[in-house]
């Protein structure tokens, strides 16, 4: 019995121990930060737009300069809790205190200044993708934001997802900054669009099925997905069976641009937020997006039928 | 044979169309008129595009088209409770939020009123009147609506 009672104590050290090895957030490489120029601000906007940050970190409902007003406070629904978005603006509440360091570690790693991991509600699983010069671009623009002081409040969340440290763990087997899919003799637009839609752009953490943790299933990329707050589904944007196949490059683009499909329905739903954003875009941006999409491997829809 | 067979089938089938519930005409209905509007703003999207030259005549019958549909939009005719069943995207929000949803639909009619009132003569003009309708389509739907398929 004695020797039971030593092997379990034993074995909760070791798993405490692994536990916090594997657990521990990461960071970025310093030298890597530092090859970067000082950031640019109007490249800096066109990233923001790309990014879609005022989607989540605006007011809701917020239109022209107040999307620039990024207070946080937004809640998000989802099947793991409520998420409260932080106030992102340069102000004491939000980035104002923030290192370029503290700005990348974040968008690339999840990581917050104290050292504590982000939920993925933040998608720093596809920011990890990003270039590092455009993190610079980004952060630099966003300093130009204007302040707000608001404090946006607590997640609200249930056990075991409380616990922020397991993020770690998880972490491990879901953030990457390797590109998600291979497409043989890739134009110069197919490889824009892929870093646009599988970077900065984040199209796949709604686009995509996820696992009972939240996992994407990257085997679905982009075939379309429950939506992850309330009821209704995100469209397959692929070129399988209930997807977009009949659209052409031109009627992605012009999309993105307009928010109508191609027979002049309005998109809905988040995506009309996302509209908002890459109607900013180049019109190159928007092409490139629509080059990738057609290039894509087909899948049926990710999502059970309705 | 026949006639008795058409005497019997008569009654089931006025019983089978009396049923049908007055939230699927609803449904229906305001689909068709929401199809009309896509058709008259596709007619002249090419225009705001720069795909098809400007004619005054062609978006003033389009913006017209729009205006009329617009102003049959019935919230209570055509959204009545209950009307969120069957083989409809409306979104349960409609309901529950029925004044913004109205306020909604109000603007989206000022806004076509005010299209063809502005009676556009030039690109520059059509295009302004065109976003000013046009940005109603995803704000009504990004509340509004949720996607099934």
């Amino acid at each position: 019995m004695h020797r039971f009672i030593k092997l379990t104590f034993s074995l909760l050290i070791l798993g405490g121990a692994g536990f916090g090895l594997l657990s521990a957030p990461t960071r970025l490489d310093a030298a890597k930060l530092a090859a970067t120029t000082p950031g640019d601000v109007n490249r800096g906007q066109n990233i923001f737009w790309q990014g879609g940050c005022a989607s989540c970190h605006a007011a809701s409902g917020a239109t022209g300069d107040a999307k620039l007003v990024l207070s946080g406070g937004e809640e998000l629904a989802t099947p793991f809790g409520t998420f409260v978005t932080p106030n992102i603006s340069p102000s004491k509440q939000g980035i104002g205190d923030w290192s370029l360091a503290d700005f990348a570690n974040a968008m690339t790693h999840g990581v917050s200044p104290d050292g504590r991991h982000y939920y993925p509600a933040f998608p720093y699983t596809s920011y990890a993708r990003m270039q590092l010069q455009d993190v610079a671009d980004l952060y630099a623009f966003m300093k130009t934001l204007p302040p707000s002081d608001n404090v946006a409040g607590p997640h609200k969340l249930s056990f075991p997802f409380t616990v922020r440290r397991g993020l770690g763990l998880w972490k491990r087997l879901y953030l990457s900054d390797q590109p998600v899919v291979t497409i043989a003799n890739a134009t110069d637009a197919i490889k824009r669009g892929q870093y646009l839609v599988e970077g900065p752009g984040h199209c796949g953490e709604c686009h995509t099925p996820r696992n009972a943790i939240g996992g994407l299933d990257k085997t679905l990329w982009l075939a379309g997905a429950k939506a992850p707050e309330g009821k209704g589904v995100v469209p397959n944007i692929t070129g399988g069976e209930g997807g977009i196949d009949s659209w052409s490059a031109q009627d992605i683009a012009y999309s993105l641009e307009s928010g109508f499909t191609p027979d002049f329905d309005s998109l809905g739903g988040s995506m009309a937020k996302v509209v908002q954003n890459t109607a900013h875009l180049q019109s190159s941006d928007r092409d490139a997006i629509a080059a990738y999409l057609k290039a894509i491997p087909a899948h049926p829809n990710g999502y059970p039928a309705q | 044979m026949k006639r008795l067979i058409a005497f019997s089938i008569a009654p089931l089938l006025a019983i089978a169309v009396l049923s049908t519930p007055a939230s699927a005409d609803a449904i229906a209905d305001r689909q068709a008129l929401m199809k009309d509007q896509g058709k008259a703003i596709g007619s002249i999207a090419p225009i705001a595009k720069g795909e098809k030259p400007f004619d005054a005549a062609t978006v003033m019958t389009a913006l017209k088209k729009l205006n009329d549909d617009a102003q049959k939009l019935d919230v209570a005719t055509l959204f009545p409770a209950g009307s969120d069943k069957g083989d409809t995207t409306a979104s349960p929000k409609i309901w529950e939020d029925n004044a913004g949803f109205v306020a909604a639909v109000a603007k989206y009619k000022a806004d076509t009123a005010a299209a063809v009132a502005a009676d556009p003569k030039d690109l520059e003009s059509f295009k302004t009147a065109f976003s000013q309708v046009t940005k109603n389509c995803g704000t009504c739907h990004e509340g509004f609506r949720i996607k099934k398929n």
